[in-house]
Parts: C-alpha cells; sequence; structure tokens
C-alpha cells in the first residue's frame, strides 16, 4: 500500500474519513486505516491536519510500463464528420492539440475518415502539419469496428505521444476500444489539458461525481496518453489560409465491421436546438412554470438570434423536448451569453452551462445556487423581466 | 439467451456537498445506490428474457459490500449475481475494471451484456466498449431502442448528437443503454424474497485467471494525481430595482460590453 497512516500521529478526527470519494478509509481502533479501495487520489494527505498520511513509494514503480515511451512524439487529433463535412469539435481539437504540440516541439497530426481532400486542406489551414485521410464512402457513417481498426493502424505506425478525440457519442464510444486493444489509459471527458513542465507529460482534468470535483488524470507509463475532450471548452486556434501541410491517402484495406448502421435519422424540433453552435441561449427550468413560460422565452431567444435550452426538471415536465436538456444528461453548452431563467443551478446543471462566455441569472430566490456562477443576477420573476428584454432588444434592433 | 448486466454500486451523487473549508467531498450520509443507468439495463435484459426465455446474470467488481446492489438486481427479476471481489483489483482504472469483468464474462459466456451508458461517480463511459473489445464482440453505444431482436441478430436506435442510427449486428453483443429505452420496474415481493435467500457468486482473481499485470493499481495505465473543487467564477453583479430597471440596467451592462 503505498499510501498509509502512520499510526503514531493519527489523532483519529476522521477530517480524512469523510473527505475520501472512495470511501476507502475506516476507523480501527480509533486510529484512521485506509482499505483496499483507495483509488490513490492522495485527497487525505491534503486534507490530513496531523501530516499523518504519506506516502510509502511512488505509485509508478509499482506499474508495470512500456519501455519504449521516448519513440512516442507528435499529437494526433481524430476530426470528425458529420455526412461529409469536419464537425466544429475537430476545429476545437486543433486548437489545444496545436499548443499541446509546439510545447512538445512536435508535429500536429489529424485523422480523418469518410471526408474529401477540401475537408483535409480545412484541416491544415486550422493548424494541421499532416492529415491522414481515407477518403472511403463506406465511412461517412460511424462505424466503431471500422473506425478503431483504421486509427489503432495509424497510431502502431506513428507512435503519437497524445491522441485527442471528441468526447461526442462517436469519440466515446470507438475511442474506448482503440485504447483497450493499445493497452494504454483512456481519460474522458476532459475540460483542460496541460503539458507538465518537468515530466512532459499530458496532465488532464475533468469533472467527476455529477461534476462536484475535478481530478488531474495522468498516463506516465504507457503511450499514447489518450483522452477525449468535451466540446465547446476548448478555443478553437487561429485560421491562416496560406498555411500548408501534408495529405496523406490511406487505403482501407481488410477493414470489417460488425455492426452496420442501416439509416441514420436526424430529429430536430420545430425550431432549431443547435445548441453546441448557438451564441446566445435561452434556457427556462421549473421557474417557467408550463410551455406558456417557455413561449415567452423563446420569444427572447429569438430576437437574440439564439435557441432554448433547457433543465432537466423542466423537460421531466414534458414542457419541452430532450434534445434541448443542458447538463450532466443533456448537452453542454458554451455559448456567449446563457440566460437561465427559474433554474435553481444544480450541479447536474451546472457542470453544462458553467463555461458559458456570461452567465445571466433570472430567479425569484436570492439563495438559488445559480447565482454563484453567474456574471449578472437579477433576483426577480421571470414572467416580469423576459418579455421586457424581449421588448427592448426588439426596439434597439430596429425589429 | 443468455444475458450479463454489468453493474456498479455508487455515491448518490446529486446527494455529495462540498466542505468549504478543505473543498473535499463529503461522503457522510449519503447513500449507496445502484448506478441509476444500469437499472435500465438490468430492465432491458429483464424484458429479454421475458420475451424470449433465458437468464439474466448480474456482475459487479467492487467491494463486499457491493453486495446489497447485486441482491437489489435479484429483487427487480436478475436470476443469478456474481460479485467479483478481491484485494488485488483495488485501484483499478476503466482498463483494469473492463479487463477484469471481461475475464469473469468469458467463463459464463454470454449472448447479450448490457451496461449502463456511464457510472456517476467516475461519468466516464468507457467500461462498456473496452470490455467488448476484451471481449473480441462488437458494442452498439447509448441504444435508446430495440426495435427487434432474434436469437441470432438485433436491430437498435442508437442516439446520437443530432438525432439517431438504426444499427444491426449479430450476437454476442455489448450495448451500452440510455435513460430513453425503459422504465425500470419497481422490486416484486416475491424477488424480495428471492434476494434475500439468493446466494451470490463470488470470484476473486484466481478464479477468474486474471493476469496479475493487467489487474488493480498495477494494471491501470491512469491514475490519478489530484482532485480538487470545480472553480466558481468570482465576479458577479446583482442588478437590483424593480423588474423595468433590472431589465434596462442588464440591457446596457450587454451593451457596453458589446453583446447586442
Ligand atoms: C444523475 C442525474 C443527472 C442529472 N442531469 C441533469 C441534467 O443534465 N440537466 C439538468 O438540468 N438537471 C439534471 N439533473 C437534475 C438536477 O439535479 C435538478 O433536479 C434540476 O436541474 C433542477 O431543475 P430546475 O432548476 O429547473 O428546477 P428547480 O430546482 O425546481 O428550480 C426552479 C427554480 O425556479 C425559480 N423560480 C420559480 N418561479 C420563478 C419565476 N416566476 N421567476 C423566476 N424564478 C422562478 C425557483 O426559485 C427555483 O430556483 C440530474 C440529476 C441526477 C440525479
Ligand atoms: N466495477 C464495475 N462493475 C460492474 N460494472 C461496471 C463497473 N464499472 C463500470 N461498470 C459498467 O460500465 C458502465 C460504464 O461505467 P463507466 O465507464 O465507469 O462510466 C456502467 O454503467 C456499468 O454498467
Amino acid at each position: 500500500m503505498p499510501i498509509v497512516v502512520r499510526v503514531d500521529k493519527c489523532t483519529g478526527c476522521e477530517t480524512c474519513l469523510t473527505s475520501c470519494p472512495f470511501d476507502a478509509i475506516v476507523m480501527k481502533e480509533g486510529k484512521a486505516f485506509i482499505n483496499e479501495y483507495c483509488n490513490y487520489c492522495k485527497t487525505c494527505i491534503s486534507v490530513c491536519p496531523e501530516g499523518a498520511i504519506i506516502e510509502t513509494e511512488e505509485i509508478s514503480n509499482l506499474k508495470s510500463q512500456i519501455s519504449n515511451i521516448k519513440d512516442y512524439k507528435d499529437v494526433l487529433v481524430f476530426a470528425e464528420q458529420r455526412e461529409g463535412k469536419v464537425a466544429p469539435v475537430s476545429y476545437e481539437l486543433l486548437g489545444i492539440g496545436r499548443k499541446l504540440a509546439d510545447e512538445l516541439g512536435a508535429k500536429l497530426l489529424a485523422f480523418l475518415l469518410g471526408a474529401d481532400e477540401s475537408e483535409a486542406t480545412e484541416l491544415i489551414k486550422w493548424g494541421a502539419d499532416r492529415v491522414y485521410l481515407c477518403n472511403d464512402s463506406e465511412l461517412i457513417k460511424f462505424n466503431d469496428d471500422s473506425y478503431a481498426d483504421i486509427l489503432t493502424r495509424v497510431i502502431n505506425e506513428q507512435k503519437p505521444s497524445i491522441v485527442l478525440a471528441g468526447a461526442t457519442p462517436i469519440g466515446r464510444s470507438f475511442i474506448p476500444r482503440v485504447a483497450a486493444r493499445l493497452r494504454t489509459g483512456l481519460t474522458a471527458d476532459c475540460t483542460s489539458l496541460e503539458i507538465d513542465k518537468v515530466s512532459k507529460n499530458l496532465l488532464q482534468v475533468r469533472p467527476a461525481f455529477g461534476g462536484n470535483i475535478m481530478a488531474t488524470i495522468l498516463c506516465p507509463d504507457y503511450r499514447p496518453q489518450m483522452a477525449t475532450v468535451r466540446p465547446r471548452v476548448m478555443k478553437r486556434g487561429s485560421y491562416d489560409e496560406n498555411r500548408t501541410g501534408e495529405i496523406l491517402n490511406i487505403q482501407m484495406d481488410n477493414i470489417t465491421a460488425r455492426t452496420k448502421v442501416i439509416e441514420s435519422i436526424k430529429e430536430v424540433s420545430g425550431i432549431s436546438v443547435n445548441l453546441h453552435e448557438a451564441e446566445f441561449i435561452v434556457a427556462g427550468g421549473r421557474g417557467a412554470a408550463g410551455e406558456k413560460g417557455f413561449k415567452l422565452l423563446e420569444e427572447l431567444a429569438q430576437v437574440l438570434g439564439g435557441v432554448v435550452g433547457a433543465s432537466r426538471a423542466a423537460v421531466d415536465e414534458g414542457w419541452i423536448s430532450y434534445s434541448h436538456q443542458v447538463g450532466q444528461t443533456g448537452k453542454t453548452v458554451n455559448p456567449k451569453i446563457y440566460i437561465a431563467c427559474g433554474i435553481s443551478g444544480a450541479v447536474q446543471h451546472l457542470v453544462g452551462m458553467q463555461s458559458s462566455d456570461i452567465i445571466i441569472a433570472i430567479n425569484k430566490n436570492p439563495e438559488a445556487p445559480i447565482f454563484n456562477v453567474a456574471t449578472y443576477g437579477i433576483v426577480g420573476d421571470l414572467f416580469e423581466i423576459v418579455p421586457m428584454l424581449t421588448k427592448r432588444i426588439k426596439e434597439i434592433k430596429g425589429m | 439467451m443468455n444475458i450479463i448486466v454489468c453493474i456498479k454500486q455508487v455515491p448518490d451523487t446529486s446527494e455529495i456537498k462540498i466542505n468549504p473549508e478543505t473543498n473535499t467531498l463529503m461522503r457522510e450520509g449519503v447513500p449507496s445506490i445502484i448506478n441509476p443507468f444500469d437499472l435500465y439495463a438490468l430492465e432491458a435484459g429483464i424484458q429479454i428474457k421475458e420475451k424470449l426465455g433465458g437468464k439474466v446474470t448480474v456482475l459487479t467488481m467492487g467491494p463486499p459490500q457491493a453486495e446489497t446492489a447485486l441482491r437489489e438486481a435479484i429483487s427487480m427479476g436478475a436470476d443469478e449475481a456474481v460479485l467479483l471481489s478481491d484485494r488485488a483489483f483495488a485501484g483499478s482504472d476503466t482498463w483494469a475494471t473492463s479487463y477484469t469483468l471481461a475475464q469473469a464474462i468469458k467463463k459464463f459466456g454470454a449472448d447479450i451484456i448490457f451496461c449502463g451508458k456511464q457510472a456517476i461517480d467516475g461519468d466516464t463511459a468507457q467500461v462498456g466498449p473496452e470490455t467488448a473489445e476484451f471481449l473480441g464482440i462488437p458494442h452498439i453505444s447509448y441504444i435508446r431502442k430495440i426495435e427487434e431482436i432474434k436469437d441470432d441478430y438485433i436491430r437498435v436506435q442508437r442516439l446520437m448528437d443530432e438525432g439517431y442510427d438504426i444499427v444491426e449486428t449479430g450476437l454476442p453483443v455489448l450495448l451500452t443503454v440510455v435513460k430513453e429505452l425503459n422504465q425500470p420496474r419497481m422490486p416484486s415481493l416475491k424477488g424480495k424474497m428471492a434476494a434475500k435467500k439468493a446466494e451470490i457468486k463470488k470470484m476473486g482473481k484466481a478464479e477468474i485467471e486474471a493476469d496479475e499485470d493487467n489487474i488493480g493499481l498495477k494494471g491501470s495505465p491512469t491514475q490519478v494525481k489530484n482532485i480538487f473543487a470545480p472553480q466558481i467564477k468570482a465576479e458577479r453583479k446583482m442588478i437590483k430595482g424593480s423588474s423595468e430597471e433590472q431589465a434596462d440596467a442588464l440591457i446596457d451592462e450587454l451593451r457596453k460590453i458589446k453583446c447586442i
């Protein structure tokens, strides 16, 4: 056990007990005892007022590892496409990928399936040095098996040090297969990525426990270091019309898929719900009190050129469809302005919207936790304030 | 039809609070529950059994107290339960967890393996697809509807960003499910009786023939460096006054920063 309690120093105050996320500390004869469910997160070390909890051995020493870590150099980005068009998340990945590659003095590689050369060229203008392209029409539709096979092959040949993909239904579905096959670590749904100054390892930050805490994850002994990245949290890099790079066409021989996509069906409700792309989101919760309330929010969204979002409570009530839901079990959004109307601000909602540039909270209850993340807070009745906002904006815009 | 449902016991994260002084989780009094998404997985398994016959086995890797979760699953209608518990499994990340689950599943064999979309403690959604990879079988993630199922064929709806895909495959397959799939049933009286009496099969690293280098902390490629509380935006401006004044003041603020 690399993390132990020094019995001589432990006073039995139980501070560590209640702060352990894994329930791995129990009291034995008045002293803390760390059991086998320890995940080695070191929270207890940091909270112990007596300094009685120590790390006896570097965790890395306990682990098996690969020997040729030095051979792994570049940064590889999986550029997702929809119907042959590169998806916005891919440009965000190129933004952060470029930064990481520059810090490592390495190349930025992109991996694109089921799109054509003009799309690959766009990736170069957004920062890629080289694009691996497989423009086979079979690959326009996402398939776990074929995507995993080709990506694994490219990784084995190119040996990138870091592999990034979007934490989208596609990335989160097939990337784990690749990581399992390559016997390497994969960190899900990262919200921040940095290179450690000393070790040059990738520091991967992600929310856990429903957004209540953040964890920094390392993959020090295996390569590549793989991560899926939450859409809309990384900024795009700069676009350079004159940037040049290589496009390498790869073949997909002997690639078979055991699952088959028969049809892809788009579901868009009355008003467009492109929450990911929207610059303005007007979101409603239980406080919107029904379809009438949402009508007001829709009017405000319309004059702003934005879309309507919702809390889970509003979706569960049936006032608006699930595709509008923001939060842990809905979408993650990052608009310029998020206007939360009648939303209390439960953590499960906050994780989906707290990285918005500006958050405006309108709520009757001054104690509502939504005010903790708000840039502007208005304690008041949304049924009065929202129509006034709509009216004023109409006047300004001369609508 | 041989169906295995992977379930995980998790703290009810909606009840977790942060200690503002130490910035750490307060676990005291937070109940342990079956991961909510796994209940949809279990319900799906039971419904298939009811239609095509066979049995549903629930499988979990966790501490001895995870037995409670398995008994709860039996009370809902699972037939058998397996607990993978061994000190050597401690500290497993998704890679080692998936390896361990797959080793156990290989012992039993299955036509369909169900997982929840994600566990609400780790929120990774990786264990399902990684387990399928270790088993050498296909998987389909984020299932929201099973359109057709036969002895060797399944067709499902897979939730995507902008709608859904209709996907088909042969069996065996691993499916991860979202909440739109069904409404999990409540435990029946008969089920509760069965749960009390049921024998839980316990297995450790020897029984599943796990390779030491692939399990627990030692087998886990990732490690947690540290855990901290999310930062909350500091600058906040409360806008006061009558509704009309508030609306006007907000518009002025937004015009100042050129947002409208
Ligand atoms: C596993 C799990 C996942 C979850 N995932 C999500 C998720 O993805 N997204 C999500 O949103 N939630 C999610 N939740 C639910 C979350 O915990 C909350 O229950 C939910 O966000 C509450 O929604 P609400 O703020 O609209 O409702 P409430 O908490 O009921 O808040 C309503 C608010 O409206 C205010 N109000 C009432 N009338 C007015 C008025 N006239 N004018 C102004 N204000 C008014 C009230 O003061 C109150 O603050 C999840 C929960 C769990 C357990
Ligand atoms: N320790 C475990 N035992 C059994 N099943 C698990 C375990 N961990 C994860 N799972 C399954 O994998 C799914 C995804 O979990 P995760 O990848 O941790 O988000 C869960 O919904 C469970 O079905």
